[in-house]
């Protein structure tokens, strides 16, 4: 099969950026996407053009470096996935792709398809831990956790931090990687003594990075490739309520 | 080249708590003048920078990915191993180490194991305070499972994301520190070289990945924990960013390489489809608790698996190692697999394959079960294959996973670079020449957590507190201006062929000759074809772009020129030790197929030293002495 690609070049962060036109070589349908993005950039750097730079590392779906607006769909047509387990096969031979960087205010955009994410790690470092110093735990039986609370907060803690619910988000709001650690430490025991200061300190740091508020239109958990629950800002809500009237 | 291991002397289970009585100690209104480098922000980065910055010590962490969440530690699946015992069923820190060195077929250091062994209790009890949602019971107690080469079930799961759980909990310790202000954290930065001042690793020049500037920042330590060097086969399991280029850069200013022929073929992958493949997906070990390998018994058998009577498959490995059986260690599956394959018995499209049939554990416990224990792995499988491993079985072949070979550390995890630290899967101590299932994650965690906050004084408590050299010195002056002199030669050449290219062939003459089994006619093909390749590299590649800003070609060229040398000491490595052990497996020295140690004469670490560009290097030795267990004949039949 054979695709055209429309992909946004932009030289760095203040330049204006542009679509160019590629017509890929014959692929195979079974390839990932970025594997057909690799196969472009070997032939542009074999004619010593300058290769589509995009952020990618582990390619099974779990670092949450990869992130790509695909035919305006951030991580592409496919359902709780990420860029890199996005195969050929969902396209057809012909095809015109478009391709763009996640689109968000507080994610700029370094360079074609690459955005700087680090407002997450700010957030994170604001209250997105439980304190505790190396060598003063307690014996892991010590404090049992009901199967139904450890499964809950696992399912929020898969988040893989890629953004592509602040992409899909209308206001770009950061609601659901917000409210998925929220969650993952506020279900758990071991996170109540933090519980209020943290989702107070941290939701403060997100209206301080400029991601916008929830709506509840679900566009972030249609795109979430590990499917994390719209139920979690929700949680996280709650939580929020109580950390305002506990004057946190 | 002095290789002291620094093994404290008094009988095995007691030489960790007698160390830690004796080491020196850095008194806490001095921690806080003495600076540490941490290179590396997956298990062992992130746990030893949070646990130094808690402690007082001036903490800079780096990474090149552009968060430190992103370590290719994220990827682990299946689970950590410790001997908590929880199970009841007769698990120990002697059996866990036993297992450990008897895994790695008896080529790692008594010493270090044991201790890994002790410590991996606690990193369990850290996990679970940290907030890491360990699988559960209905009780509420933490649930365990099986892994490869024990027979005990001592793993703790998170699902199949076990590596990322464990990260998170990592990145969740550093980013606290972070946000205090007691460590100084730069992503989108890798490191390019290392600096000795006096002999001592006393800092580092790294390149910022976004906007390019060359930088050099000193220290009064320098811990290098960033990871193994697989990507030298180019496929592997492991991430596309993964390299080598920090501890060669280490191995070139004088850092001996210890054992670098020791790399891991994980069994359970999915098999490579094409020639664009970039990256090889590992289907955890845990599945092998549930599923059970065969292929065919008639070679060239091409019905679909179903068409295939119970009586025509052959369950390779509980026919072979009825005591394991589906669970037996990697490198001994690994092998059973190219066996089956070379006999032509191998399945799918390439022959390169064989089945992890899940049939009998659906009927035996429910779909629901599997589902629940298995799911994700299931799902990837799908997306990646297109079939559904529900109804009909899975193809697997093995891949390269992980390298227990890495930079030689002492008791206390320094290199033989005084001030140099290596931790985790970048340095060479605990996995001998096999590492089993759920024990990369237990090493990276008990290096960082438990092991570098104490050792790592010892050798402080040596230097005059505030004394850290400045980067303005000539000693930073000459790294900086090779680091320049090589970047601008990479942008120079302009030739014909791209970089993958050539980590493409280096990757092929690696895994023909340097793979899951090597003969000395191979190795020597790879040790004449690698020089060749490099040359041509430096002829013929093609990095577009400028030196400043974000120039992908050039941080990949920088990373396969380095893989490019590597490979040549992989080969050397493998050639000159006369003898099979774990994934080492030498066709010349076999013995009813399986390997054939000599422990007379090679029952030592192999350590590297670099003579230079155009000498060989030197191969040292450090005899590996077995105080407290035996040097058995591994057996899992």
């Amino acid at each position: 099969m054979k695709v055209t690609l429309k992909v946004w070049r932009q030289i760095d962060s203040t330049a204006p950026g542009s679509f160019q036109l590629y017509p890929t070589p014959d692929l195979n349908p079974d390839m990932s996407f970025l594997e057909m993005l690799d196969v472009v950039n070997d032939e542009l750097a074999n004619r010593g053009e300058e290769p589509i730079a995009f952020a990618h590392d582990c390619r099974e779906g779990i670092c949450g470096t990869c992130g790509l607006t695909i035919n305006g769909k951030p991580h592409g047509p496919g359902r709780g996935i990420a860029t890199c387990q996005l195969y050929m096969r969902t396209f057809a031979d012909g095809d015109t792709i478009t391709v763009e960087p996640f689109r968000a205010k507080p994610f700029p955009v370094l360079k074609d398809l690459m955005v700087d994410r680090s407002a997450f790690d700010r957030i994170i470092q604001t209250g997105g831990f439980i304190s505790v110093r190396t060598g003063s735990a307690p014996d892991g039986n010590a404090l049992p956790i009901s199967k139904i609370d450890a499964d809950l907060a696992m399912d929020a803690a898969a988040c893989i931090g890629c953004g592509a619910c602040v992409a899909a988000c209308k206001n770009a709001s950061a609601m659901l990687f917000v409210s998925a650690k929220v969650s993952h430490l506020g279900l758990l025991p071991q996170g109540q003594p933090e519980r209020h200061r943290r989702v107070a300190r941290m939701v403060d740091q997100m209206d301080r990075e400029g991601f916008g508020a929830c709506t509840v239109t679900g566009s972030c958990e249609a795109v979430c490739p590990k499917n994390i629950s719209l139920n979690f800002i929700t949680r996280m809500n709650r939580d929020y309520a109580v950390a305002l009237f506990k004057g946190e | 080249m002095n290789l002291d291991a620094k093994i404290p002397p008094g009988p095995l289970d007691q030489k960790w708590t007698k160390h830690l009585a004796n080491i020196r100690l850095v008194a806490p209104n001095n921690k806080r003048k003495y600076r540490i480098l941490v290179v590396g922000t997956g298990l062992a980065g992130a746990s030893a920078a949070a646990s130094l910055a808690e402690l007082g010590y001036q903490v800079m962490a780096l990474c090149f990915h552009d968060s430190a969440r992103r370590a290719h530690s994220i990827a682990a699946q299946g689970g950590i191993n410790a001997a908590k015992n929880y199970q009841n069923d007769g698990d120990s820190v002697w059996r866990l180490f036993h297992d450990t060195i008897k895994g790695g077929d008896f080529r790692a250091r008594e010493s270090n194991v044991h201790r890994l062994a002790e410590v991996s209790t606690s990193i369990i009890d850290q996990c679970v305070a940290q907030g890491v949602p360990f699988a559960r019971e209905y009780g509420g107690l933490l649930a365990n499972r099986s892994f490869g080469g024990a027979q005990v079930s001592r793993t703790f799961y998170a699902r199949g994301q076990t590596g990322q759980q464990l990260l998170l909990g990592a990145y969740s310790a550093l980013m606290r520190q972070v946000g205090l202000g007691a460590v100084r954290l730069l992503a989108n930065t890798e490191m390019l070289d290392l600096v000795l001042v006096n002999g001592h690793a006393k800092g580092i020049v790294t390149r910022n990945l976004i906007n390019g500037d060359i930088e050099r920042h000193a220290a009064d330590a320098v811990i290098l924990a960033t990871g193994g060097y697989g990507n030298v086969y180019n496929l592997s399991t492991y991430a596309r960013g993964s390299n080598a280029t920090a501890i060669w850069r280490a191995y070139r200013r004088g850092a001996a390489f210890a054992n670098p022929c020791f790399t891991q073929i994980h069994p359970t992958c999915i098999p490579v489809s094409g020639d664009y493949q970039s990256k090889l997906t590992l289907m955890s070990e845990s599945l092998r608790n549930d599923g059970r390998v065969w292929v065919p018994k008639k070679p060239g058998d091409r019905r679909p698996p179903g068409a295939i009577p119970e009586d025509e498959r052959d369950y390779y490995l509980e026919r072979k190692y009825p005591a394991y059986g589906n669970l037996a260690p990697r490198d001994i599956s690994s092998r059973a697999a190219k066996q089956v394959c070379d006999e032509g018995r191998g399945v799918g499209e390439s022959g390169l394959g064989v089945y992890l049939d899940f049939s009998d554990a659906i009927q035996r416990f429910g779909l629901s079960t599997i589902k629940e224990r298995y799911g994700n792995l299931f799902d990837i499988y799908h997306e990646i294959t297109n079939e559904n491993a529900y109804e009909i079985p899975m193809r697997i072949f093995p891949a390269v996973h992980y390298t227990m070979g890495g930079l030689w550390v002492d008791y206390n995890l320094m290199s033989n670079i005084p001030g140099l630290f290596v931790l985790g899967e970048a340095n060479f101590s605990d996995h001998g020449a096999n590492r089993l299932g759920a024990s990369a994650l237990m090493q990276g965690l008990a290096d960082g957590y438990f092991v570098i906050p104490y050792t790592i004084g010892d050798y402080l408590a040596t230097l005059k507190p505030g004394g850290c050299p400045s980067s303005d010195s000539p000693d930073f002056a000459s790294v900086e201006n090779q680091i320049r002199g090589r970047t601008s030669r990479l942008l120079e050449i302009r030739g014909k062929h791209n970089v993958s290219y050539f980590h493409k062939e280096l990757g092929r003459l690696l895994w023909d000759h340097c793979g899951m089994a090597r003969t000395r006619a191979g190795i020597q093909k790879a040790l004449e074809g690698i020089p060749r390749l490099r040359e041509r590299f430096w002829r013929e590649v093609n990095v577009p772009g400028e030196p400043g800003g974000i120039n992908q070609s050039l941080e990949k060229a920088g990373r396969v020129a380095d893989f490019l040398e590597l490979g040549e000491l992989m080969c050397l490595d493998a050639l000159t030790r006369e003898e099979s052990c774990g994934c080492h497996f030498r066709e010349e020295y076999q013995e009813a197929g399986e390997c054939k140690r000599n422990d007379v004469e090679f029952a030592h670490v192999a350590a590297w030293e670099f003579r230079g560009d155009r000498e060989q290097p030197v191969r040292h030795t450090e005899p590996l002495v077995y105080e407290s267990v035996e040097m058995a004949t591994r057996s899992y039949k």
